[in-house]
């Protein structure tokens, strides 16, 4: 196990008039290699949950293991969990702050102590992971475009050569095609180099097309945990929770109630697809009647 | 008569290098005309940079054209003097809703905008129930606006609008932090005031199902109006849209992909009871 919450609670302004549980009770292990999706309404805990999984937060009980280790024991190196578990926040882009892009995405390799060398070599190598071409390295990271600084922002992660990269709702703001761009990418790497993700989103359709487990959080608890088809099979109790499933989850079901026999646990566009044509093959041939 | 009406509209951005010297200009919009009726609701579509945002910020004169003309119910926004009938006439939503509230409380931040009208006190307190009302944030009128999901601060942020009795709203990705539920409750409120109250609506977006209500949508790209039309007829162009960097709803993609396999339905499809009914009528 990779990363392992133990019974972690957290509370805002504990003991205080305000306080507000925003972690109860959680246990939960990612493995390497997993792409979870982690869902839920705002305020239902998501952002409180990835700041413990670097340790930017410290839980009010319970404890939070990396590679089997205790991150709050006394002596950890909580700045080398940093290294190890990169965190993209919303909107990254305004977080570079660099005269040009390949110096802006420098920066962390150079605060672990790397020779200007090794930086460059990291950072050029996180921007071609994220598609940025070479023409673009020395300009100002200001005068690119949306989709393009958000790609800077990540690279500026990736160059830290992370073995898990957690991602604050990447994809707000960008265009379909910046947006699909972005999460092949991140897919990519995650098949390549076996980097584990957790990917933090509003859109069902998403994390329905990349994640291979779905965590839900609702009221500061774990609703649903499991592969994206049995989650959304539950969207009922999804919809009560402020959530939904993935369009196409309404369209196999609507079909089904009026009698085409496909399967409802389709997820994507191409599921959908290849299970509706399937069922109008099949009601043809019972049309035609048996010989 | 029109509410909006655009002639030639044009507009470059100046960019300087660290000396200031060297002034280039990088057009924004580029020579593009129209008129958008009282009443209407139209959805704005274009990738990152295609000049979606610039163009709505020429709706309330944050900016002004560089070449062309822009009318809001007759008036020139490039008129100074008009500039407060103008900003009245025309209000703005953007993304962020933590960006846009400024008071303590909900029916404070609300009454910000008619404060600023010189109007009684009286006055100010009818047009935030009203306002609160539309939304349906009355029952929140005493909360702190950050005690409130995503959903409900936005709703807030077009209550403060609404307060202004603006004849038309423009609302840049209002949608692009919410949750699913928040997303839901915000566009109804779009919808409530479109129809209810006759506002005019211009809604830029990047989520594809929300323009299937919209009377006419605009798609951009590089500064111009590439094309125009009704949901149904833009997004009939799968393909075309995909090479604007756009997509379509979900159930239209799957219509599209099923004709592509041999299904005899038809192109355009925008609900899902619309394929259930062509696949199974």
């Amino acid at each position: 196990m990779l990363i392992e919450l133990k019974d972690v609670c957290y509370t805002y302004g504990d003991g205080t008039v305000y306080e507000v549980k925003a972690l109860d009770h959680i246990n939960l292990g990612i493995s390497e290699g997993e792409f979870i999706g982690l869902i839920g309404h705002t305020g239902s805990g998501k952002s409180t949950l990835i700041q413990h999984l670097d340790g930017l937060i410290k839980p009010t009980s319970g404890e939070v293991l990396f590679e089997g280790k205790n991150i709050w024991s006394e002596g950890y190196d909580l700045r080398s969990l940093r290294t190890h578990v990169g965190l993209v926040f919303q909107y990254p882009e305004n977080q570079l702050f660099e005269t040009d892009v390949i110096t802006d995405v420098m920066f962390g390799p150079k605060n672990e102590g790397l020779t200007p060398a090794e930086c460059e070599a990291r950072a050029a190598a996180a921007l071609r992971q994220v598609g940025i071409p070479e023409e673009l390295y020395k300009v100002s990271p200001f005068d690119l475009s949306g989709g393009q600084k958000r790609r800077v922002a990540v690279a500026g992660v990736l160059a830290m050569d992370p073995e898990v990269l957690i991602l604050d709702e990447p994809t707000a703001g960008l265009d379909p095609a910046g947006r699909d761009e972005l999460l092949n990418q991140i897919r990519h790497l995650r098949d390549k180099r076996g980097i584990t993700v957790v990917l933090v989103s509003h859109s069902m359709e998403d994390v329905a097309l990349y994640a291979n487990r779905l965590i839900v959080m609702d009221e500061a608890k774990i609703a649903f945990d499991g592969p994206p088809r049995k989650v959304f099979a539950r969207y009922r109790e999804l919809e009560k929770m402020g959530l939904a499933a993935p369009e196409i989850t309404y369209i196999m079901h609507a079909l089904r109630s009026r009698g085409l026999r496909v399967d409802t646990g389709a997820i994507t566009v191409e599921e959908a697809k290849r299970s509706i044509l399937m069922a109008l093959s099949n009601r043809n041939s019972m049309k035609d009647g048996p010989l | 008569m029109s509410i909006i009406r655009a002639s030639r509209l044009g507009f470059d951005y100046i960019k300087y290098n660290d000396e200031s010297e060297d002034a280039e200009k990088v057009k924004a919009i580029s020579d593009i005309s129209f008129e958008i009726e009282k009443g209407d609701f139209i959805a704005v579509l274009g990738h990152n940079g295609s000049g979606k945002s610039t163009l709505a910020k020429h709706i309330n004169a944050l900016l002004v054209p560089t070449s062309g003309t822009m009318w809001i119910d007759g008036v020139n926004t490039a008129e100074e003097d008009e500039l407060w009938k103008v900003r009245q006439k025309a209000g703005m939503v953007f993304q962020n809703p933590d960006n846009q509230i400024i008071g303590t409380v909900v029916d404070e931040d609300v009454a910000f905008g008619p404060e600023n009208l010189g109007i009684s006190t009286e006055d100010i307190w009818s047009r935030v129930d009203e306002a609160l009302g539309k939304v349906g944030m009355l029952g929140f009128r005493d909360r702190s606006p950050n005690r409130l999901s995503g959903g409900q601060k936005q709703r807030v942020a077009i209550a403060g609008v609404v307060a202004m009795r603006p004849e038309c709203i423009v609302l840049d990705e209002p949608t692009a932090m919410l949750d699913p539920n928040g997303r839901r409750e915000v566009l109804e409120v779009i919808r409530e005031l479109n129809k209810k109250e006759g506002v005019t609506v211009i809604l830029i977006t990047h989520y594809m199902e929300e323009v299937i209500f919209a009377d006419r949508v605009f798609v951009m790209d590089s500064g111009e109006i590439a094309l125009e039309g009704t949901p149904r007829e833009i997004f009939s162009k799968v393909d075309e849209l995909k090479k604007l960097r756009l997509t379509v709803p979900q159930v239209t993609e799957l219509a599209h992909e099923l004709r592509k396999a041999g299904v005899e339905i038809p192109e355009g499809i925008l609900t899902i009871d619309e394929l259930v009914d062509a696949l199974c009528g």
